[in-house]
């Protein structure tokens, strides 16, 4: 019979926790843009886009959905980062480079998103937060800063991983690589 | 930390990205039907009902780590008759009389109308913090007028026969147009305002002359101008923003 030698790249956890943060992170973005075109502060959304991708006159709508998502977010990202360091996995050598940024900045870009969201969110009760991050509107910089490096992670991150083939990709999904002798 | 190898049959592994593949499908499907189910769902005033139950829930969640307890903090004094955004003219379309402008008080019990004399003779209270708009922007302004929490002791309203407090306070325009209703927590706050004077000048009419609700540790849409009544209840009044799809707490 045909044998095969696999390497057990990615456990259950980590592939349930990375698709999981995929999607809520997809809707943190989308309610944060309904939130961000009631004052587009820093770069204006171009009209064509708002119009089209139906973003304009849904601030109520998404902080709804802002302040629902963030709890399932901060919780399965601590899954995630706990997992990481209790199983070691973030100390494997045989990584390239991208997981190694995944790895490594990608969980402080996630926490600068809550903390900067925080000192948005509860500039009162957590106002020493806000102060510390340099007041109310340095902490929507900072907010919109982190999430802009996040997109950028994840522009790059895509790009990765279509250079990496299927093999690759076939580990975030079922687990395993396939060794070639 | 090592990573595992083992050898498998082709037939094996087959089978084992076929289930991992219907899995994740399966996993897309429920998500996406989740978000599609609340997003398409009933509402409860204007929003989807999962989404004010979040509301409600978040509101618990910091109401218990007091949230109202906490001071918006001081910011530099704005240059005296300093410019400041206008935003909002809900409620403040009829024409403006001063000389004969009083505000309804009501009690439950016996209502009084007060003139804005009867304000000014109290307490007077300052001090800056940022205005926050749940638009998003904000600006640091200088305010002054009387702590909602001494007025009500000097004229003896907001609270019960019992000697207990009424739970929420409602306010709206005189044309009854905007109207918010607030937490009695909230309005006992020390940086709670029954305002009459911004950046060390009088209100004008689009910033809501002659008296408006100051609320920093509220967004912007409590901070009612132009009030026309005060009154205290148990159940909780209409508020203008919450009945469009908003959250009632909006406390920080």
């Amino acid at each position: 019979m045909n044998k095969l030698t696999i390497i057990e790249k990615h456990s259950r956890i980590l592939r349930w926790t990375h698709w999981l943060n995929f999607l809520l992170l997809l809707l943190m973005m989308w309610s944060g843009i309904l939130i961000y075109w009631a004052d587009q502060a820093f770069l204006p959304i171009p009209k064509l886009w708002a119009e089209r991708l139906h973003l304009n006159n849904r601030l109520a709508e998404g902080m709804g959905w802002h302040f629902l998502i963030m709890w399932p977010f901060t919780i399965n990202g601590i899954i995630y980062v706990t997992y990481l360091i209790i199983s070691g996995q973030w100390r494997r050598e045989k990584y390239q480079s991208a997981q190694k940024v995944a790895y490594f900045l990608v969980p402080l870009l996630g926490a600068g998103t809550i903390i900067s969201g925080l000192a948005i969110y509860k500039p009162v009760q957590l106002g020493w937060l806000t102060e510390l991050l340099g007041g109310y509107r340095m902490s929507r910089y900072i907010h919109f800063a982190v999430m802009a490096g996040l997109l950028l992670f994840i522009i790059i991150h895509v790009i990765q991983v279509i250079r990496h083939g299927w093999n690759n990709f076939r580990s975030m999904i079922a687990g395993y690589e396939i060794e070639k002798d | 930390m090592k990573l595992k190898k083992i050898k498998i049959t082709s037939r094996k592994l087959r089978y084992r990205l076929t289930t991992s593949i219907f899995l994740g499908v399966l996993f897309l499907i429920t998500f996406g039907a989740i978000f599609w189910h609340i997003q398409k769902g009933p509402e409860l005033d204007g929003t989807p009902k999962l989404l004010r139950y979040s509301f409600l829930w978040n509101e618990k969640v910091w109401m218990m780590l007091k949230s109202s307890k906490r001071m918006s903090v001081d910011k530099p004094v704005p240059k005296k008759g300093e410019k400041f955004r206008v935003n909002g003219s809900l409620g403040l379309r009829e024409a403006f009389y001063p000389e004969n402008y009083f505000v309804k008080v009501n009690n439950g019990r016996e209502p009084a109308e007060l003139s804005i004399s009867a304000f000014k003779l109290l307490p007077k209270t300052n001090y800056s913090t940022d205005f926050r708009c749940i638009e998003g922007w904000s600006e640091e302004l200088h305010y002054a007028g009387v702590r909602f929490r001494d007025f009500m002791e000097y004229y003896n309203v907001g609270k019960k026969p019992d000697g207990k407090y009424y739970a929420y306070v409602g306010l709206e325009t005189p044309d009854r147009r905007y109207y918010v209703s607030l937490d009695m927590e909230s309005m006992l706050h020390d940086q709670t305002l029954l305002a009459w004077e911004i950046n060390g000048e009088e209100l004008t009419t689009e910033h809501g002359a002659p008296l408006r609700l100051v609320i920093p540790i509220k967004y912007g849409i409590k901070s009612l101008k132009r009030i026309g009544k005060i009154f205290f209840s148990d159940v909780q009044p209409p508020d203008y923003w919450a009945e469009r799809g908003y959250d009632w707490y909006s406390g920080f």
